[in-house]
């Protein structure tokens, strides 16, 4: 009886808090249907953004920009930042404290002063334009696969990655056989995070981009006092709806494999 | 006030739609301690969390001194548990897990504090009360554990394997010190285990479970030598066990002979049950050991062989990577420590003994 | 062997040296150039006044709104995350499942789009105005004040503060849960005596992501707030796109740093001291 109520109050709430997530979302879907260039009137279904959507080159040139920002950011991040984990996992102590602390400084500082502090610094080498968006992301991602690969490398056995290399074997060969198999996964995640996070990312991005190039969020927010072009309402429904494709298949394969595992995980360790 | 302080009416338990329990019943009397026995899987922890509170059966009633407790939640039910896994909590020092039933009771600080002390002693951890938790060895963790269950005074006290992840040394240590504390408290003990050594060594009676069935009920002494069924023999029959008499601390006296073992606290001459395993047991030459007898069979059994030893009417089961030759006289020797002393079940002759 | 081993372990930090680079390149040397331009003036000669900028009435009404909404804000996310992971073990949403989709999800909308619809939803004649006046309530005229800057930062963190706790509480030990009513903790105790001390992790984590995002925005404040009001973010952002006063923006944007660095070291250090820090 108690439990009941209480069950039926946690989905009360559940509820209440999904609302509040996905009520600005469904407005943004709705808006993306509605054949009327104000934000404000209702003017009847249509699909006509989702048409012109592909035609409009601008919205396709931040498109390309944002999307070719986040799949470069997120390799190079990777490139220099798994070989980089590895790097601090095999340093004395003070070296690693001292390693972590710095790559906790872009995360704890705001934005905005990391945004700043590399526009500052760009400007004297550098013209503002995609490069240097590609340098300030990439700064910004690296923390992410540093941090997702290092517990993986924590509770990893190195010391049969030093075994293949004793047995002759060279250390590209060992790196590939042994290491890199056992960190697959923090490395994938950490490469899912910073690609994530450079998607998502504006104010970095909006104070070293320059004036020649736009990625999503620059565009958007230029756009506020002029209005906002109902394509972008069709652009991000759509992304909304792949990710939200690609979430739900995973969810299901991985969701099965868990389910059986639950129980025995408690009680028959 | 009458003796039965539970009872289990007719319980049934489904989990997925497979029978855990079925029609389960138990009774449980005032300061006994019962040990549920059985394989894995066969509902003893089941039992027991239904009896905490934990797990509502789908049918059936759990009186508590006669009240139907069946739908009062855990906190309000005057048992404890021992679990597992300690389950000790990591944020407190062991003084405050000692404490955390007493501080919800709204006891007295004094009083409190009396009490961390009382159970720390009882549980042999003085001086640990300022500890992490997590500084702890399992042992004195699961001493702790023991603590903070008895210092709320339950009138019952379940324990789920609480011996289950220490090892075997330290598993004999406690199973002593348990006895110990059962007597110094004097409440019902639910023990579960699926080591029927344990189970034998430890407890007046006994139930031995399969397949959310009881399918044995009876002394320690009763179940080993008269199993009521192929399943209970099974599951009971590998060890030795065999009437002794407790010479004093420390001296039993087996077959005629005295052989030293570890155990204290039985008195004087007292006849008890004496548990040996199998693989504790060593064959010598009859010079060097304790006792003599005469090889009667040798099985190999691919990983030891099973000889069975003739001594004093009373044939010996021994496991040894080394046979030994069939008809010739041998010695037996075992180790103090592996010899487990048993009270004789809460029957005739201790009352016999009691009114010498 | 040890100092062959010791070799071995010294070559492997080399593999480091590409990421020690980008560190010097792209965070030691924008912050060197960041304190320079703050310590500055126009022409260059040394000067305290950009850092004491902050002391100016503008900023200062500014920074104290930001902190205001930055620990509001903060503090809303907690009052909402608990119940709402409490809630949802309650309903058996185990870590792996539907839930911790459902609560990422919204993030991948991006977010001056969604911040833009409750601009929507909060306007005088929005959707809310409306839905109220259906239910026979009068408007509320929430939108361009603190309270709408409020809804937004919330929505928009709130995700952030919810995972780590949830994560944290789903680390719990369920049989740490049952001891404790096993020893007479009702629902409400075993939150205050086990559940809560062992997510205060969680809850710092939670802090950290909260409060200097919130504290540092200018999107959520010139959406919401309608250009009147102004968080240090705005500030800062003015003296670069619209003003050009790069040595006092740097000058803001440090003292910014500090004062953010200082209270999270603050918040981190807690966490890792661990159990001295709870409170209750
Ligand atoms: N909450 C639950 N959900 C699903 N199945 C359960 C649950 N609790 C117990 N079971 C199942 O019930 C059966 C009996 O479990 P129980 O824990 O009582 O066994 P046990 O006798 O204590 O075994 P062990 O010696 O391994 O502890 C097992 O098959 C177990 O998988
Ligand atoms: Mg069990």
């Amino acid at each position: 009886m108690v439990r009941k109520l209480k069950k039926a109050l946690s989905g009360i709430y559940v509820t209440l808090i999904g609302i509040l997530l996905y009520a600005p979302i469904l407005v943004l879907i709705i808006l993306s249907f509605n054949d009327s260039r104000s934000r404000v009137t209702w003017g009847g279904f249509t699909l006509d953004w989702y048409a012109r959507l592909f035609a409009n080159s601008q919205i396709m040139d931040a498109l390309w920009t944002t999307v070719l920002l986040a799949l470069g950011s997120a390799v190079i991040s990777v490139l220099i930042g798994v070989p980089g984990a590895i790097g601090i996992h095999a340093m004395s102590r003070r070296g690693y404290r001292a390693f972590m602390l710095l790559t906790n400084i872009p995360m704890l500082n705001a934005d905005i002063v990391t945004g700043i502090a590399l526009m500052l610094w760009f400007v004297h080498f550098l013209p503002l334009g995609f490069g240097s968006v590609l340098l300030a992301h990439i700064t910004f991602n690296i923390p992410y696969v540093i941090l997702s690969v290092m517990p993986r490398l924590q509770t990893m056995n190195i010391s049969v990655y030093e075994a293949t290399r004793d047995l002759g074997a060279g250390p590209v060969y060992s790196f590939f056989k042994v290491l890199l198999p056992q960190m697959a996964g923090g490395i994938l995640s950490g490469f899912f995070m910073a690609f994530t996070m450079s998607m998502d990312d504006f104010v970095i991005t909006y104070f070293t981009k320059g004036a020649g190039i736009n990625t999503l969020s620059t565009m958007i927010y230029g756009q506020i006092r002029k209005g906002i072009k109902p394509e972008l309402y069709a652009l991000s429904t759509l992304i909304f709806i792949i990710v939200l494709i690609i979430l739900t298949v995973f969810q299901f394969v991985s969701g099965r494999r868990e389910r059986n595992k639950t129980y025995k995980e408690r009680y028959n360790e | 006030m009458s003796d039965v302080i539970l009872q289990l009416d007719s319980i049934s338990k489904k989990f997925d739609g497979k029978d855990i329990l079925k029609d389960f019943n138990l009774e449980l009397h005032r300061n006994e301690f019962v040990t549920l026995l059985g394989p894995s899987g066969c509902g003893k922890s089941t039992t027991l969390r239904i009896i905490g509170g934990f797990v509502k059966p789908d049918s059936g009633r759990v009186l508590f001194d006669g009240t139907d407790i069946t739908n009062l939640p855990p906190e309000k039910r005057n048992v404890n548990t021992v679990f597992q896994k300690y389950s000790l909590f990591p944020h407190m020092t062991v003084a405050e897990n000692i404490a955390f039933g007493l501080k919800l009771k709204k006891k007295s600080s004094k009083y409190i504090a009396d009490k961390i002390d009382y159970a720390l002693k009882l549980v042999n951890m003085e001086g640990y009360g300022g500890r992490n938790p997590e500084s702890l060895s399992g042992g004195q963790q699961q001493r702790v554990a023991i603590a903070r269950a008895i210092v709320n005074e339950p009138e019952i006290l379940l324990l789920d394997e609480p011996l289950g992840a220490l090892d075997l040394k330290l598993r004999h240590d406690m199973q002593r010190e348990l006895i110990k504390i059962k007597k110094e408290v004097g409440i019902t003990f639910l023990y579960v285990t699926h080591d029927q050594e344990e189970a034998l060594m430890m407890s007046d009676r006994i139930l031995v479970m399969n397949k959310g069935i009881i399918q044995q009920e009876g002394s320690s002494k009763s179940i080993y030598d008269e199993p009521q069924n192929a399943f209970v023999a099974d599951f009971i029959g590998e060890s030795n066990i065999i009437d002794g008499i407790m010479v004093k601390d420390l001296l039993v006296k087996i077959q005629g002979v005295d052989i030293p073992c570890v155990d204290t606290g039985f008195g004087t001459n007292t006849p008890v049950d004496v548990v040996i395993r199998p693989e504790d047991l060593e064959v010598v030459s009859k010079e060097e050991g304790f006792l003599k007898g005469t090889v009667t069979s040798v099985i190999f059994k691919g990983a030891y062989y099973e000889i069975k030893v003739l001594s004093d009417g009373y044939e010996w089961m021994i496991q040894s990577v080394n046979p030994a030759p069939v008809g010739e006289v041998v010695g037996l020797t075992v180790l103090p420590d592996n010899i487990q002393i048993m009270h004789k079940p809460a029957s005739d002759d201790e009352e016999v003994v009691r009114d010498e | 062997m040890s100092e062959c081993r010791l070799k071995k372990i010294n070559r492997r930090s080399f593999l480091a040296s590409p990421y020690a680079l980008w560190i010097v390149g792209f965070t030691i040397l924008p912050l060197i150039i960041i304190f320079k331009y703050a310590l500055t003036d126009g022409a260059g000669a040394f000067t305290w006044d950009n850092l004491l900028s902050i002391f100016s009435d503008v900023h200062i009404k500014a920074f104290w709104f930001s902190i205001e909404i930055a620990a509001g804000c903060t503090i809303i996310c907690i009052l909402l995350a608990y119940p709402m992971v409490l809630a949802m073990k309650n309903l058996g949403l185990g870590r792996k499942g539907l839930s911790m989709f459902v609560i990422i999800l919204p993030m991948w909308m991006n977010f001056i789009l969604r911040i833009l619809a409750w601009q929507m939803i909060l306007s005088n004649n929005g959707i809310l105005n409306f839905l109220l006046g259906k239910l026979g309530m009068g408007p509320v005229a929430i939108a361009n004040t603190p309270a709408a800057i409020m809804v937004g930062v919330v929505y928009d963190y709130l995700p952030y503060m919810i995972l780590p706790i949830f994560n944290a509480i789903m680390d719990i030990d369920e049989d740490l849960i049952e001891a404790a009513r096993d020893l007479g903790a009702g629902g409400f105790t075993v939150f205050r005596r086990v559940i809560f001390p062992l997510s205060v992790p969680g809850l710092l984590s939670g802090i950290v992501m909260v409060f200097v995002p919130s504290m540092t925005s200018f999107v959520v404040s010139d959406i919401l707030g309608g250009g009147k009001l102004q968080l240090i973010g705005n500030v800062i952002e003015q003296e670069f796109t619209v003003g050009y006063n790069w040595n006092v923006g740097s000058g803001l944007s440090v003292t910014l740093m500090i004062f953010v660095l200082i209270s999270m070291m603050f918040t981190v250090k807690q966490k890792s001291e661990g159990k001295e820090s709870v409170i209750w």
